[in-house]
């Protein structure tokens, strides 16, 4: 079997679901891409006498109840949502990576002050830390990333340090040692291709947490502030119109459902790939 | 001359027997010193002392005449580029991540600017990988492969080229041929006999395999329980007045 230092993901076995997630997600990137580029409605453009209408040729999935496209919104409403979900994944494991492999690789009084540290903003769940944030810093967007950050940047320290904790016992690093390289050259020639699968299955299971974090905070106020389209945002504006145009809440809500089902997906398949069994076999 | 000096060296770890007790030798340049002793006898222990990758309680490490027992890690580097080890493991002593070439060439890099190669030469990283494959009778496009694809004795020729690949003074082969089977475990000891020559090596030989380190080694140390009990030269290794520790070890082989 052909492998990576960095593996890729390796097609001989047909995997369905990885294959729908990725066109899946393709997509939706183009699409909200596309919203980025070239829009035909103003999405916060409130057209009170042409609201709640139902789908035309003007606007394919209809109006909300102040008139604005629902289509635009949805769009750009994924660009909110799947963006500040992915930077704030991002930022977390950008974080909990060198957090990780200096506490693995130093052990002893830096290891313990790190995870001392780790374990405090561990004790915190993280709906408690964005509730809070919100009420020190007021609600909105940039503060629930942010809460998300601080709770989910421990979760890759961990994570990083038990792998390099592992590895830093073999051989192979005792010879990078005897052979005069720096902590640092070993961290990322040595280690770094040892952890990449780990973080990349657990940060693509925890996009779509976050996703419905982000939305869930955004349904009940605390996460996007109107007027900007957010999906869970859209949820909570379309609840009044629940019964006379329930389709204003199925767009939003379905979008959701889907992207997180299509991360998840990949997210099974990246674990199936980094198998530590499968490793052990070779 | 002496290559490695070794004297009253001493290691006991937390509450217990000294793992190295009061161990003296001298190793002379450009020979094999072998140092039998059973599994836990504080043979690989000693090793990692001489390395100085695992502090000691008491004694002296001369190498080349250099006191290198309080030397920090930065000065240390200068001497490190003059030992290598190879491990009994060869999977444990390679990054399964990383491909053969770049596991390889770890040592150069690190010392390229301090080196002088008169066995080697170091056009381009493919071209060093390739000579390296060679002198260990390995076929040259081995270095794409990663370590989970090649065999174990090839695996173990592999961590010998990156220990011969700076041209060391002395590598400390640490049971090199324990995880092999019988076959590979000859041509591997055959290989490592020429290299010695070719590169002009001085060899620790450890092993519990008192038949590989005679016909490895001139002179032959004998551990038991943290000490050396023997010490004699290849010639000596049947006469009357061995230790009788030794001489049992003798009847088992």
């Amino acid at each position: 079997m052909k492998s990576f230092s960095i593996r890729l993901p390796n097609m001989k076995k047909y995997h369905w679901q990885a294959t729908f997630g990725f066109i899946f997600l393709a997509v939706v990137t183009a699409a909200v891409f596309y919203a980025f580029f070239y829009l035909r409605h103003d999405p916060t453009l409130t057209n009170l006498e042409g609201g709640l209408q139902g789908r035309s040729l003007q606007h394919p999935l209809g109006t909300d109840h102040l008139g604005r496209d629902v289509l635009t919104r949805l769009l750009l409403g994924g660009q909110q949502t799947i963006g500040s979900s992915l930077f704030a994944l991002i930022a977390a494991v950008f974080i909990g990576i060198p957090f990780g492999l200096v506490s693995g690789y130093k052990r002893g009084i830096v290891d313990r002050v790190f995870m001392r540290i780790a374990d405090g903003f561990l004790a915190f769940p993280d709906t408690i830390v964005a509730i809070v944030l919100a009420g020190l810093l007021g609600p909105g967007i940039g503060n629930l990333m942010l809460a998300i950050v601080m709770v989910k940047w421990v979760s890759y320290a961990r994570l990083v340090r038990s792998t390099v904790l592992s590895e830093v016992q073999k051989d192979y690093v005792l010879v990078a040692r005897i052979n005069g390289l720096s902590a640092g050259t070993i961290m990322r020639k040595h280690l770094v291709p040892h952890i990449i699968g780990h973080v990349l299955v657990m940060a693509s299971l925890d996009l779509g947490k976050i996703i419905l974090l982000i939305s869930a905070f955004s349904y009940i106020g605390l996460g996007a502030q109107p007027p900007t389209p957010e999906w869970g945002a859209m949820l909570n504006d379309s609840r009044p119109y629940f019964q006379s145009m329930p389709e204003l809440m199925i767009y939003p809500g379905l979008a959701i459902v889907i992207v997180v089902l299509f991360t998840n997906m990949l997210g099974d398949y990246f674990r199936d790939q980094f198998d530590v069994k499968r490793e052990v076999r070779q | 001359m002496s290559l490695l000096t070794v004297k009253h060296l001493t290691k006991i770890y937390k509450e217990g027997r000294p793992a190295v007790n009061n161990v003296s030798f001298e190793l002379k340049k450009g020979e094999c010193l072998g140092l039998v002793g059973e599994s836990g006898c504080g043979k690989s222990t000693l090793a990692r002392c001489l390395l100085r990758m695992e502090p000691f309680d008491s004694g002296a490490i001369y190498f080349k005449e250099h006191a290198i027992e309080q030397l920090n890690e930065r000065q240390l580097k200068p001497h490190r580029k003059n030992i290598q080890i190879v491990f009994q493991n060869p999977a444990a002593a390679l990054n399964p991540k990383l491909k053969i070439k770049d596991s390889l060439i770890d040592p150069y890099d690190q010392y390229r600017k301090e080196l002088h190669l008169s066995h080697f030469s170091y056009t381009s990283k493919e071209a060093f990988v390739k000579q390296l494959l060679e002198a260990v009778e390995l076929p040259t496009d081995l270095g794409d492969r990663y370590p989970h694809e090649i065999s174990g004795g090839q695996r173990q020729r592999v961590t010998i080229a990156r220990a011969i690949s700076i041209e060391p003074d002395l590598i400390i082969l640490d049971e090199p041929t324990a995880s092999l089977d019988v076959i590979s475990q000859g041509a591997v000891l055959r290989l490592l006999t020429e290299l010695r020559t070719t590169l002009r090596l001085s060899y620790l030989f450890i092993s519990h395999d008192l038949a590989a380190v005679s016909q490895m080694s001139q002179r032959i140390m004998v551990m038991k329980a943290g000490k050396l009990i023997d010490q004699f030269s290849r010639s000596q290794l049947f006469a009357e007045e061995r230790d009788p520790y030794t001489k049992e070890l003798i009847s088992i082989f």
